[in-house]
């Protein structure tokens, strides 16, 4: 395969890890699997051939078995105890558990992929696994982490990286194996832009470099356009939908890449029609004032995080809070949300919203929080209390004290608006990744809080949860909900925000956090 | 992580020690001094590991931060033991029910006194490595299965991670309106079903990680290679033979004073 002349960096050098072994070929045969636990096949009737070198895009619906088909090829899908293959799927010709480091697999989730304690090590820990000489690892590192341009000392922490680091990081301990086959699943859904472009970047570089073939999954069509020569769709039912040139199959199936939540680069963001303000109308009402609030964790005595951040709450009015990676913009949520404490400033709750329950939102009870703040936190999971989603929903309207017919009623009302209804008895850790959100923000609206307050709610989320998502939270604002909203996604903001609070310029940098 | 857990960097000879050795260093201490219980064995030791202090590669401040600990433990252990420790001898100080007696004061100095002398070395060694190193160490200089040290490794990472999961669900308890009960029974209630969350989330980690670990090669029967080589040196014995040493002298002297008594006789 030559190199691609779309590539945005076919230049790159690619040193140590450069066309040692050509890319492998991937052939799937009516290949299926079935996880132990399910009925349903989460792949099935599979046939699929990938040359050596091919750069692959695979889509389809949440649940078509993209995933599955990864952790397959990466040999991680487990013996039969974990569930029972049909078919035939091979790499080089061989079962993909007998190619161990002929195969990287990068994943989305940042935090679990990092395994050693210093950069270096953590790259090195596949070649020690493979059984590479000791004298051949470190220069394999040293080329990797340049390939992905990380250019850190070996013996820097992993833990002070930001999430475009860590993914490089997890992409480098790929490529020091020198794989034939690069498996990425959804390797940018949870960075932020800068974070992005570095990731893809860094893959387009090594990809033309060595000639590996690539196959990514990732629902943001746009950024990986570049890199790749072939879009693969694979059917909700089992099989392949649809499978070509990039360009072709993107306009060919539209619809049904729409209807599965893949962002069609064609098809404009949906922006929800809010209603319009009569210009006579007084200014809508603030509900909670930040003066000069500084944030951090842990109250007055510990670093701030973030200082001299003025802004207003009003009803009906949509705040998105924006900034990079660690500017402190989760911090900013969960303060303003009365969950942390101020470091310094203050955080003043107007009467309209406290209602007798005092100024100061972090002296508020638990169960007061309710009807005036509710937060949806950056992880659904964090939030979850109960065994199924029905109950999920009842615990803020029991902790109120609600009668049992309004609990069962909000419940219905909330599981038929947000799609959940199917779902009613299924436990919320099982639940899909846009299942999850919708949940969590269901268990916010079931206690009508004034005040909502959002923590990157559009994350690694796809095109079809980000649209019913931003199309809610117009609904809440027209009926007179103030939002508060952590996002540094900027189709979010354009579709979302009345006011935008740029957090960039009241970061206080690392080195300056310590105690006053 | 909070500092006090992160290793510090030590210069000089203690940061070039293997951690190997400062493990056997630490378990001959614990070993020897937790055989008998007498003010003697205990009280000997710690002079003698107080003279080694300034070779420890901690600067005063870092070693007061993370000694800190003992030196709440070891008190409140001799007030515990003196007022309430078994009472032998002649009674000295009595008020109700608590008698403070020659035996209950003997028994309070030698426990606070063993608390130091075992903890302070534990410590001091464990400061100044990094838990890598020690895993390189334990797998390659001992021999341990691979595969069970570096999971262990792995799992120690994930740590960090379960201190932020344990603020963000408490953060989230709250934000859900069940965070309200007074008393012990709410709290306890409350205290276990966050920790059952924890649980699952940090199992779903747990696994995620092993999935990234499998990935790349980690599990298989192929033989393993290491990055990093741990060899014993030199200075690995120097230490060992100091701590056999100190706990030497320390045995000696509580028998030569007549002081030692064997728990297990």
């Amino acid at each position: 395969m030559p190199d691609d002349a779309r590539s945005p960096a076919a230049s790159g050098t690619a040193g140590g890890a450069g066309g040692v072994r050509p890319g492998a070929r991937v052939v799937a045969h009516g290949w299926g699997w079935r996880h132990a636990a399910r009925h349903a096949h989460a792949v099935r009737g599979l046939d699929l051939v990938v040359e050596p070198g091919e750069r692959v895009l695979l889509l389809g619906a949440s649940g078509a078995g993209k995933s599955t088909l990864l952790a397959a090829l990466a040999g991680v899908l487990g013996g039969d105890e974990e569930g029972d293959a049909e078919g035939t799927l091979t790499v080089d010709d061989r079962e993909p558990a007998d190619q161990r480091g002929r195969v990287g697999l990068v994943l989305q989730d940042p935090d679990s992929q990092v395994v050693l304690a210093r950069v270096g090590d953590d790259v090195a820990f596949g070649c020690e696994n493979l059984g590479v000489p000791r004298d051949e690892i470190w220069p394999r590192v040293d080329a990797a982490l340049a390939d992905v341009g990380l250019d850190l000392p070996r013996d820097h922490p992993t833990t002070q990286l930001s999430g475009g680091q860590q993914q490089r990081l997890a992409l480098a301990g790929a490529l020091a194996l020198r794989p034939g086959l690069l498996l990425l699943d959804e390797p940018t859904a949870n960075l932020d832009p800068a974070g992005v472009v570095e990731v893809r970047d860094a893959v387009a570089r090594t990809a033309a470099a060595t000639g590996t073939t690539l196959v990514v999954v990732e629902h943001r069509v746009s950024t990986w356009l570049p890199v790749v020569d072939r879009v693969v769709v694979l059917a909700a039912g089992g099989g392949v939908l649809a499978d070509g040139r990039p360009d072709e199959v993107l306009v060919a199936q539209r619809d049904v890449l729409v209807d599965a939540g893949v962002w069609v680069p064609s098809v404009p963001a949906a922006l929800p029609a809010r209603r319009e303000r009569p210009a006579d109308a007084a200014p809508p009402a603030p509900l909670l004032r930040a003066v000069q609030l500084a944030v951090g964790r842990g109250g007055r005595r510990r670093p701030a995080v973030a200082t001299g951040v003025d802004a207003v709450v009003r009803e009906g009015t949509a705040l998105v809070v924006t900034g990079p990676n660690g500017a402190g913009k989760s911090t900013v949520a969960l303060t303003v949300a009365g969950l942390l404490a101020p470091v310094g400033g203050d955080l003043v709750a107007d009467d309209a919203l406290a209602a007798g329950a005092g100024p100061s939102p972090v002296r508020w009870r638990s169960r007061q929080l309710l009807t005036r703040v509710g937060t949806v936190f950056q992880h659904p999971e964090h939030q979850f209390l109960a065994p199924t989603v029905r109950r999920e929903l009842a615990v803020g309207p029991e902790a109120l004290g609600l009668p049992a017919e309004e609990v069962a009623r909000r419940v219905d009302a909330l599981l038929a608006r947000l799609r959940l209804a199917h779902l009613a008895e299924a436990n919320p850790f099982t639940l899909s990744g846009g299942e999850k959100r919708r949940l969590s923000v269901a268990t916010v609206l079931a206690t009508s809080p004034r005040v909502l307050v959002l923590d990157e709610p559009t994350f690694g989320q796809d095109a079809r949860t980000w649209r019913e998502l931003v199309a809610l939270l117009g609904e809440l604002l027209d009926e007179g909900a103030a939002i508060v909203a952590v996002s540094h996604d900027a189709e979010f903001v354009a579709a979302v925000a009345d006011e935008v609070l740029d957090l960039a310029a009241h970061t206080v940098p690392l080195a300056e956090r310590h105690a006053p | 992580m909070s500092v006090v857990l992160a290793p510090v960097d030590a210069p000089g000879a203690i940061g070039r020690v293997s951690p190997v050795a400062k493990l056997g260093a630490a378990v001959v201490l614990s070993v020897a001094l937790l055989l008998s219980i007498d003010p003697v064995s205990a009280g000997v030791a710690l002079v003698l590991e107080v003279l080694l202090l300034p070779f420890a590669g901690l600067s005063v401040r870092q070693l007061a931060l993370r000694t800190l600990p003992l030196w709440i433990a070891a008190p409140s252990a001799v007030v515990a033991t003196a007022l309430y420790g078994r009472d032998e001898g002649a009674v000295l100080w009595q008020a109700w029910f608590v008698t403070v007696t020659e035996g209950s004061l003997d028994l309070a100095l030698a426990i606070g006194l063993r608390i130091l002398a075992v903890g302070i070395p534990g410590i001091v060694l464990f400061a100044t490595t990094d838990p890598t190193d020690l895993a390189d160490g334990l797998a390659q200089v001992l021999r341990l299965p691979a595969r069970f040290v570096l999971g262990g490794l792995a799992g120690l990472r994930l740590v960090g991670l379960f201190v932020d999961d344990w603020r963000q669900l408490a953060l989230a308890r709250r934000a859900r309106g069940v965070a309200d009960g007074r008393g012990p029974v709410a709290a306890t209630r409350r205290l276990a079903g966050q920790a059952f969350a924890l649980l699952v989330l940090s199992v779903r980690r747990g696994s995620k990680l092993a999935t990234a670990m499998e990935a790349k090669g980690f599990g298989s029967d192929a033989p393993r290679t290491w990055a990093r080589p741990a060899r014993w040196a030199w200075r690995d014995t120097v230490l060992l033979a100091i701590a056999v040493l100190v706990a030497a002298v320390a045995v000696t002297a509580a028998v030569l004073a007549d002081a030692w008594e064997l728990v297990l006789a």
